[in-house]
């Protein structure tokens, strides 16, 4: 077959797929968000984006997304650093690291509900170490800082696996030429991390960081289980109108306000860790 | 002041000796050269020179100083590496620089030496440029402005020229030599070029299997082999062998010719060069096997004996394959070496 049609033949299987399962729904529920039977109108906007739970559920999520994204960034560059560093057992300890990435985010919501319920792990601790005379309800409404906390730890202990995957695949792709000819020209340790490594880990950064934070604004079924009602999210109060009000046309919308959220973000980073023309490994 | 002194290095990896009982000074601005082999263990030194290797034993100087128990800033070093490591995410500018930096020069101290140095290796054009954007010519003359900026005591080439093409090649080897000679840097320079190591260096190190066979000044290296080794590994095409037999009263066998030679009583390996043959009235029976036509000389290829021989000629003799040339050695070029330990026997 001709070499230049073939490529678009090959993809083709997959593109066909995407608009079937992907495009078509997509259209469908802008339509939806834009519709309330008669013709073209914002009014699903006007109703969500209106409704007094709407900004705390936007800043919560928000709140969530700046708490838990940096740590997370954090954390995966420096298991990244130190898995790179290692040399037996390194596959060992990746693969330990990366257990969370195979629990579901309801389970992993669940387990920490076990562990901060009253009559969960933290509980049975405290008062066995007689912190406390009975057991304390931590994810009620008289804690909301600790129900915060919850779901960060939560979300951090499932979802920095999937960072530090890519940031490991990124980092193995550096040559140690460059490190070697840093330690001589004088960089130390922390230089070379943040002269070396992370200008020439942009690329790796940039997929990371897209994925969590779109992933971050999804958030849903691990506050569902730790904070129930007391913390509503983006994605809850989408959830709620498609299943408790029945109001698909405002879950539509909410569906694309998240969307155009995590495009906005996408775009942020994606041109904050831009890489100059020129100037790639 | 920056003189070199390696004592006793050795280094292990693992079970592999890759370099053993490595002793050699360096003197203050000179151009040393170790040439050899690949795998023969000269970027594993360079490296512990640099401070990038530990030894396993030894002890390294640098100046009077010893050094290798120092990071590489504290030695007074400047590398230039084979695949030459110009960062891609930093301008030239900023390449050049980069070890100013991590010194906090000022700015305008910076900006001034690394104008000056990208003037000397002229890439003054190309200050604002990736890596990306640059031939491999141009990067490895960033790679040496860096290193030249660092004004260094000593500086640390690993096969600086090896990814050039050849013309280009060329060129480097007599710019880098006048650079550095202008800089009044100390140099090591590592190749398995030997022409490279002949027309750049001051003195070369011949390495074969982890070990300095000679150190010595091109020449000497050229007309004095230490080792058979070291015969036959410099000079293009490089010496010829054969087996020699004593005949008494310093005389010797080669095939089937008596020969001055030195006064022994065990077999030696008798040694020329190509070019020191004449075709005379008496000398080495050589039955001519390939005649390559070089342009200015002629290349024979022969069997002396059974053993490989090469010759070159003047390219005015007609010589043809099949032909039997009279060769004569010409008598003080011939050197004698030890079977037994390689080593050339004076
Ligand atoms: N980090 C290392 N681990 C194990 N063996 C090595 C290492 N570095 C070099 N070697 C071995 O040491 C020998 C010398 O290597 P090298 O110094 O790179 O040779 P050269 O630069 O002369 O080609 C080689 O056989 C190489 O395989
Ligand atoms: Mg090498």
């Amino acid at each position: 077959m001709n070499a230049r049609v073939l490529p678009y033949v090959l993809i083709l299987p997959v593109t066909a797929f995407l608009c079937l399962f992907f495009l078509y729904p997509f259209v469908l529920v802008a339509k939806q968000a834009f519709s309330t039977g008669d013709g073209f109108t914002l009014d699903n906007f006007r109703q969500v984006v209106g409704y007094w739970k709407f900004p705390i559920s936007l800043q919560n999520t928000l709140l969530l997304a700046a708490a838990v994204v940096p740590v997370q960034l954090a954390l995966a560059l420096l298991m990244a650093t130190m898995v790179n560093k290692m040399q037996r057992g390194r596959d060992l300890v990746l693969y330990v690291w990366t257990i969370p990435l195979g629990i579901s985010d309801l389970a992993a919501g669940i387990i920490w509900l076990a562990i901060f319920e009253q009559s969960g792990f933290l509980n049975s601790m405290l008062s066995g170490l007689g912190v406390v005379d009975r057991p304390v309800n931590f994810l009620s409404y008289q804690h909301p800082g600790v129900v915060f906390l919850a779901i960060a730890l939560a979300e951090i202990w499932r979802a920095t696996a999937i960072m530090l995957v890519i940031l490991v695949a990124g980092i193995g792709l550096i040559p140690k030429e460059y490190y070697e000819a840093a330690e001589v020209f004088g960089a130390s340790p922390w230089k070379r991390f943040t002269r070396i490594t992370l200008p020439l880990l942009r690329p790796s950064l940039q997929t990371a960081l897209v994925l969590r934070v779109i992933l971050a604004f999804e958030v849903f079924a691990v506050v569902l289980a730790l904070g129930g009602t007391l913390f509503p999210v983006l994605m809850s109060e989408t959830y709620a109108y498609q299943f408790d009000l029945l109001d698909s046309g405002a879950a539509a919308a909410m569906a694309l306000i998240i969307l155009a959220i995590s495009i906005g973000f996408t775009l942020i980073i994606l041109r904050a860790l831009r890489v100059p023309k020129g100037a790639t490994i | 002041m920056a003189e070199i002194q390696i004592k006793n290095v050795a280094k292990r990896f693992g079970s592999y000796q890759a370099l053993r009982d490595i002793n050699l000074t360096i003197q203050d601005q000179e151009f040393m050269v170790l040439l050899g082999a690949s795998g023969c263990g000269k970027t594993t030194l360079l490296r512990i020179i640099a401070g990038l290797e530990t030894a396993t034993e030894g002890e390294v100087w640098i100046g009077g100083r010893r050094v290798d128990h120092l990071p590489p800033k504290d030695r007074g070093i400047a590398m230039v590496f084979q695949n030459y490591a110009v960062f891609p995410h930093l301008t030239v500018f900023e390449n050049i620089g980069f070890g100013l930096r991590m010194q906090k020069l000022p700015n305008d101290e910076v900006k001034r030496r690394v104008e000056r140095t990208a003037g000397l290796m002229h890439i003054d054009q190309l200050l604002g440029r990736y890596s990306g954007e640059l031939s491999g010519g141009q990067r490895q003359r960033v790679a040496v402005a860096r290193a030249l900026a660092m004004e260094p005591d000593v500086i640390l080439m690993d096969e600086p020229l090896s990814n050039l093409d050849a013309l280009l090649r060329m060129e480097m080897r007599a710019e880098l030599k006048g650079v550095l000679a202008e800089s009044n840097t100390t140099a090591i320079y590592v190749t398995h070029d030997q022409v490279e190591a002949m027309s750049m260096a001051d003195r070369i190190s011949v390495m074969h299997q982890g070990k300095i066979v000679q150190a010595a000044s091109p020449i000497e290296v050229y007309r004095n082999p230490a080792a058979e080794f070291v015969a036959g590994f410099i000079g293009n095409p490089p010496m010829n062998f054969l087996p020699a037999t004593p005949a008494g009263d310093g005389k010797w066998t080669v095939a089937g010719q008596i020969l001055d030679g030195p006064s022994r009583t065990t077999p030696l390996h008798f040694a020329i060069r190509p070019e020191d043959l004449r075709p005379a009235d008496t000398g080495l029976a050589a039955m001519v096997k390939v005649v390559e036509p070089l342009g200015a000389h002629l290349l024979v290829t022969c069997s002396v004996d059974g053993a490989l021989f090469r010759a070159v000629l003047d390219s005015d003799l007609t010589v043809r394959r099949g032909d039997t040339l009279t060769l004569a050695p010409q008598p003080d070029r011939v050197r004698w070496f030890d079977p037994e330990t390689t080593l050339a026997v004076a």
